[in-house]
């Protein structure tokens, strides 16, 4: 898909809005210990900042039970003075981060069940998103804002519609989500975030070297992209999995009513009912309680 | 047929006098021309002389709100079903009325922008369906393009010349989609949205008999009038479940017509319920090389059929070898959120806002705007019955018509019910 266009302000300001995977689930089981990656992130963020006084970046954090902001460079709070070492980003960054991994681990209600721990990367797309409509609203000249997600941990499948409908409003906002994966297995979701949105999807081979992988691929402005050779996304599967049995079909019957897709002709719908090849009847608009649309 | 009262009447100069017909919307289309150099009118005095700025924002918000809640209460459970699956004729008038001026540039080069902004958004948010364009003029309605899914053959035969000329016939457009609409499978929906700038219509028969006839065939016909409201366009929507609306202006035909770009409420016995048979293709490499059938070229990229390996070069389609139809899985996705909708947010009252006992939120939890006015006093707010966060009303507008999530929801795992049907 053609990337996305670059508007008619600025066009080599940014603002990059980092979704920062922080589920300890994740963290306590991969290879690049935690404080490594928060170091190469750090030093991306600086070398961003860097790249153009106007740049912005926000970092919201994903974590397994929430998700929250924990840094915004234009906010006057993170002002504050770096001390000899550290950075005036690194200082603030950590504080929050910290404050909010100790808020995550307390809402854990209970273990998850399975080996899937997921986090909750619809949440922080959503925030990201509003953020980015805050920004468009601010004026004529704002900066090109993009996502990038720093992510590590698996595919909920409990999130699939509330992503897909994130997506489909970056495509429309023309805002490209670009994803770092640091896990072990490609994440569907995310492949297909970047290719619908028009954005850049990596997953590095050497985590050792995370912070030149961010740099030379996701550092650079929106205007910028277009003259460079960026990794080309390559196997995205849009193949969907059958409700029933959740394996990825390539052939498949879909509801008319609900489009809930089966591998097999069945007699009934079993997310709205519908018995098929009879016009709809009262039964058929029973709610399933499988069904998440059952909160009002 | 009479000429209602409706909206108001139309702006033509040979009409009567029409001061005395000015309602909030504005004035006549005709007086605009006078009006733009009388902006000074729209200013405001408060009490003392001093002019006062016209707060847009809650104005557009309250008017946001009607609209959610006139939504709301017509999907009475959000069990309603949706037609998602439709099949929609668009008829576009070129009789003599539609040259008229007092759209500019012209009544049918307005119609014909807004149907192209109409069809690319219908084709966003239902992937699945298809659209025919059909034209009246000389009193014949003639098809423009074939029901078909893809936007751009119908964006082009838009773009081409159009010319206005003779009477329009509402039977003779109806016979002929209704003709069109009988070939279509029984699960699909069955719509036609007439877009109607005369007044009057010039029919070889009975048009009574040819609404019955749509009628039975379930056909649900909806119209857009741009100048008068007319009885039998409100007896054709009356009779076959379609909604009637008259234009005043430019702005309110676009959100007229953008109105009918989500899925209506689905009645209930008007399509059967079918399993569909889909190919979900695999995207083949950019280096393997083999001949399309859309463009009946070499080329690479593209995507396979399952069923008979034939190349086709986008999606949603059909596949022209075996017929089966081609999707992906994002096509179904765009239209999971007419399925799973979000309730709407509840206005926080300044009786809450001055009482309440524990503090509430200084900021906005999706975009982090602060939810106070300068000087400390509370701005409009709304906050998520199911995670009780708060949100400002941009982010409420942004959440409703783009978004389909809440932040608030999403972001706590306690409110997430894990649904095993979902992917």
């Amino acid at each position: 898909m053609a990337s996305a266009p670059s508007k008619l302000y600025a066009d080599d300001v940014s603002l990059l809005v980092v979704l920062l995977d922080a589920n300890p689930f994740f963290w306590s089981a991969s290879s690049l210990p935690f404080s490594k990656f928060i170091s190469h992130v750090i030093s991306f963020l600086n070398s961003v900042l860097l790249l153009n006084q106007l740049n912005q970046i926000v970092v919201i954090a994903t974590g397994h039970n929430c998700c929250d902001y924990v840094y915004d460079s234009s906010s006057p709070a993170s002002r504050s003075a770096g001390t000899g070492k550290l950075s005036a980003l690194s200082v603030d960054l950590l504080e929050k981060l910290e404050e909010f991994v100790c808020r995550d681990e307390k809402l854990l209600k209970k273990e998850p069940e399975g080996s899937i721990a997921s986090s909750l990367l619809s949440g922080s797309l959503s925030m990201a998103l509003c953020y980015i409509q805050r920004v468009f609203r601010s004026g004529p000249r704002h900066p090109h804002p993009r996502i990038l997600c720093l992510h590590g941990s698996q595919d909920g499948p409990e999130q699939y519609v509330a992503i897909m409908n994130a997506i489909f409003s970056a495509q429309r906002s023309m805002v490209p989500i670009d994803s770092c994966f640091i896990g072990a297995q490609n994440s569907a979701f995310l492949q297909q975030a970047s290719y619908i949105t028009g954005g850049v999807y990596l997953k590095p081979q050497l985590l050792e070297g995370t912070f030149q992988y961010l740099s030379t691929v996701f550092g650079t402005d929106l205007h910028s992209r277009g003259f460079l050779q960026l990794p080309k996304s390559v196997g995205v599967d849009f193949r969907a999995s059958c409700f029933c049995h959740k394996k990825t079909i390539d052939m498949g019957y879909i509801c008319s009513v609900c489009l809930s897709i089966f591998c097999k002709h069945h007699k009934k719908c079993s997310t709205c009912g519908s018995v098929f090849g009879q016009p709809h009847s009262e039964a058929a608009s029973e709610p399933n309680k499988k069904r998440k649309a059952g909160d009002t | 047929m009479n000429n209602g009262e409706g909206r108001r009447l139309a702006g033509q100069a040979e009409e009567e006098d029409d001061e005395d017909d000015v309602d909030e919307c504005g004035l006549e289309a005709w007086e605009r021309a006078y009006a733009d150099e009388r902006s000074w009118e729209s200013l405001q005095e408060d009490e003392s002389g001093l002019l006062r700025s016209i707060d847009n924002k809650a104005l557009y918000h309250a008017q946001y709100r009607r609209r959610l809640r006139s939504l709301a209460s017509s999907n009475a459970a959000s069990r309603i079903q949706k037609g998602l699956i439709r099949y929609l004729c668009i008829v576009i008038d070129l009789s003599r009325a539609a040259s008229e001026t007092d759209f500019r540039p012209s009544r049918m080069a307005v119609v014909a922008k807004n149907v192209e902004a109409f069809i690319r958004e219908f084709f966003d948010q239902n992937p699945l369906s298809q659209i025919g364009l059909v034209t009246i003029k000389d009193g014949v309605a003639n098809c423009l393009t074939d029901l078909g899914g893809s936007p751009e053959s119908h964006i082009k035969a838009l773009m081409g010349k159009l010319e206005c000329s003779g009477d329009s016939s509402l039977q003779n457009a109806l016979d002929l989609v209704c003709g069109y609409l009988e070939q279509i499978p029984s699960y699909g929906h069955r719509e036609v949205l007439i877009l109607n700038s005369a007044l009057s219509t010039c029919d070889p028969g009975d048009i009574m008999e040819t609404i019955q006839k749509c009628k039975k065939s379930k056909v649900r016909c909806s119209v857009i009038g741009l100048s008068a409201e007319i009885f039998i366009c409100k007896h054709i929507c009356q009779e076959t479940g379609g909604l009637y609306s008259v234009a005043v202006d430019e702005s309110h035909f676009k959100e007229l017509i953008l109105e009918h770009a989500p899925p209506p409420p689905a009645i209930a016995e008007f399509a059967i319920a079918n399993l569909i048979k889909m190919g979900f293709p695999q995207r083949a490499a950019e280096n393997v090389i083999s001949i399309c059938l859309c463009h009946k070229e070499a080329r690479g990229g593209g995507y396979t059929c399952p069923r008979c390996k034939a190349r086709v070069c986008e999606l949603p389609t059909e596949c022209r070898i075996c017929g089966l139809t081609l999707v992906s899985s994002p096509h179904l996705a765009r239209s999971y959120h007419h399925l799973f909708p979000i309730a709407p947010f509840d206005e926080v009252t300044p009786v809450r806002l001055s009482s309440s006992q524990h503090k509430l939120p200084k900021s906005c939890f999706g975009c982090q705007q602060s939810l106070l006015n300068p000087g400390n006093r509370p701005s409009l707010s709304v906050e998520c019955p199911r995670c009780k966060q708060f949100f400002c009303i941009d982010c409420d507008i942004y959440i409703h018509e783009s978004l389909h999530n809440c932040p608030g929801c999403e972001s706590f795992r306690h409110f997430k019910t894990v649904s095993s049907s979902e992917e």
